[in-house]
């Protein structure tokens, strides 16, 4: 009964998912149920699939040549990776922000309506870009250069207009793919600072190398690690060892494993 | 060790490394200089030479036959729109084609064994020498009639030539669009974008100046070829004043050279120069202009 209770709540769910890049499996048997309007943040040493799972959720890895998943991801209900669901759809409705700042080679205000206008947005477009700047807390550092190119802005502002960017599209899930691993601490606190203001809209999902910044944004937590899939290879699997709310992930971890990586044990 | 205690730091002149050191020097200059002659030798004897014929006559009016007036050998007019109009007629159909195929090739089909063929075939196209490509075409379409019962044509040289310039414009489009970074394409798909609306709207902006760079080279390319006009376009001394006159001959620049240049007569040398000058610096400000394009970099700051 309190399984359906949990489903009822669940944006996104992974079911058994394993991902594999040709003949490689890069992660195996994940399940996970990620809630509504709260933020999940992956976390985990290197190689351990936090990225490869959180492209599964909007198909991006479709782009990777050999890259195949089993098991399945159900969006509101719906198994995203079944044959008939239009991978572009999916991601109107699940928007990404990236490692890299990666702003559109146009001006500010286009970076943003090009989304929108590729959604088939036919509101007001100047309002809509004030909205989502003001919403990615950029907008005071833009509002007098609209027309000049994204590259114009400093890293952290390029990663907040790219944020600014996928909220312009009206997404109900949005992944962030380590979205501060190229900035400042002070840069990495406004987006953190965004990403609280954010989750009354939005569920988030984060992937991030950064314990401390999981404790800070995220309420739920899941932990990934690795084990050697055998001893000839030394190639390592990927898989979820732990997923809670996260004051009892940092305070009172059920794993052994988990316990060490939060401590700084190893990873 | 006291070899070392003895020896000075100071820079000796004399001994057997340095003097080989200044000597590779000199001579790799030299050489440098050498083979920049021939450029600027050729330019600059081209534009003094032909510069001194060129005046409104010689670039409006229709050239006369040879031997007809010793004084006088009319103009290049002619020449010039016919150039122009052949390689307009290539552009035509080789960027389009061109362009397409490397989009195909960065964007859709990125290691398929039919792109490896593709990729491989227009290297090969790219070395065929040009008058095989005249050859091809006086085949196909010159001598079986087959564009509405013309033989040699404005169309037909204009064909030939966008053969010569369709592999250049695969390859850079090609190399293009793979320069531009896979984050954009990431981010495209990351606000809900299509293939389509990604390529058109985000890649092939951001390669424009790249790819128009390409083009403009393989304009520079074709606009001064003599080779396949030769079997094609022929010659003709008059301006074309209707639709129709595309499937007549057409006279070009550079087959005016070639056919001026050799006739005994003084005045059609001269002219056969300043045919060469208008085409020189026509080629130079192609190829200036291709520079100033690929200058224009899509990823810097001030630029939208």
């Amino acid at each position: 009964m309190k399984k359906e209770n949990v489903k009822s709540t669940s944006s996104v769910s992974l079911d058994n998912v394993s991902i594999s890049y040709g003949n490689s499996i890069a992660v195996k048997n994940v399940f996970c149920d990620i809630e509504k309007n709260q933020v999940t943040s992956f976390i985990g040493p290197s190689g351990c699939g936090k990225s490869t799972v959180i492209r599964a959720i909007n198909r991006m890895n479709d782009l990777i040549e050999g890259c195949k998943l089993s098991g399945s991801v159900i969006f509101e209900g719906i198994d995203i990776y079944a044959e008939d669901i239009d991978p572009v759809e999916v991601r109107r409705r699940i928007g990404m922000v990236f490692q890299q700042p990666n702003p559109f080679p146009k001006s500010i205000y286009e970076n943003i309506a090009f989304g929108a206008r590729v959604n088939g947005y036919k509101g007001n477009m100047d309002q809509l870009v004030e909205e989502s700047l003001t919403k990615a807390a950029v907008w005071d550092e833009c509002k007098d250069k609209l027309n000049e190119s994204g590259y114009s802005l400093s890293g952290g502002q390029q990663q907040r207009l790219c944020i600014a960017r996928t909220i312009a599209i009206e997404p109900d899930v949005i992944l962030m793919d380590e979205p501060c691993s190229a900035l400042d601490p002070l840069s990495t606190l406004k987006i953190e600072e965004t990403i609280h203001e954010l989750k009354k809209h939005f569920t988030i999902i984060i992937v991030t190398h950064n314990m401390q910044q999981a404790n800070r944004v995220s309420d739920y937590t899941a932990f990934f690690n690795t084990e050697k899939k055998d001893k000839a290879s030394g190639g390592k699997i990927g898989f979820l060892v732990e997923f809670d709310k996260t004051k009892n992930m940092f305070n009172s971890p059920k794993q052994k494993t988990t316990q060490d990586y939060i401590s700084g044990k190893f990873g | 060790m006291k070899n070392t205690s003895q020896k000075s730091l100071k820079y000796n002149p004399s001994i057997t490394r340095n003097i080989g050191n200044k000597a590779l020097t000199i001579i790799s200059a030299l050489f440098a200089i050498i083979s920049l002659l021939p450029l600027i030798l050729v330019i600059s004897y081209v534009l003094i030479k032909g510069g001194s014929y060129i005046n409104l006559d010689t670039l409006i009016l229709e050239p006369e036959p040879p031997g007809d007036d010793l004084l006088s050998a009319g103009g290049i007019g002619p020449a010039i729109t016919g150039t122009f109009i052949m390689t307009v007629i290539a552009s035509m159909i080789s960027i389009p084609v061109g362009v397409g195929g490397g989009i195909f090739l960065a964007e859709y089909s990125k290691s398929g064994k039919f792109a490896k063929f593709i990729r491989f075939g227009s290297n090969v196209l790219a070395g065929v020498p040009s008058i095989i490509a005249g050859v091809f075409i006086y085949a196909i379409i010159v001598s079986t009639k087959i564009l509405f019962g013309s033989m040699f044509s404005g169309i037909a040289g204009g064909i030939s030539l966008s053969i010569l310039m369709l592999p250049t414009i695969i390859k850079t489009t090609d190399e293009a669009l793979k320069l531009v970074p896979n984050d954009m394409r990431r981010a495209a798909f990351g606000v809900g974008a299509s293939k389509f609306t990604m390529i058109t709207n985000i890649t092939l902006p951001a390669a424009f100046s790249s790819i128009s760079t390409g083009v403009l080279l393989a304009l520079a390319r074709a606009a001064g070829e003599t080779a396949p006009l030769i079997f094609t376009a022929l010659f003709s001394r008059y301006y074309i004043t209707s639709f129709d006159d595309l499937f007549y001959e057409m006279g070009s620049l550079s087959v005016l050279i070639y056919n001026f240049a050799l006739e005994p007569y003084e005045a059609q040398n001269q002219l056969a120069w300043a045919a060469s000058f208008i085409l020189v610096v026509l080629l130079l400000s192609l190829n200036i202009l291709s520079r100033w394009l690929g200058t224009l970099g899509v990823f810097s700051k001030n630029k939208v």
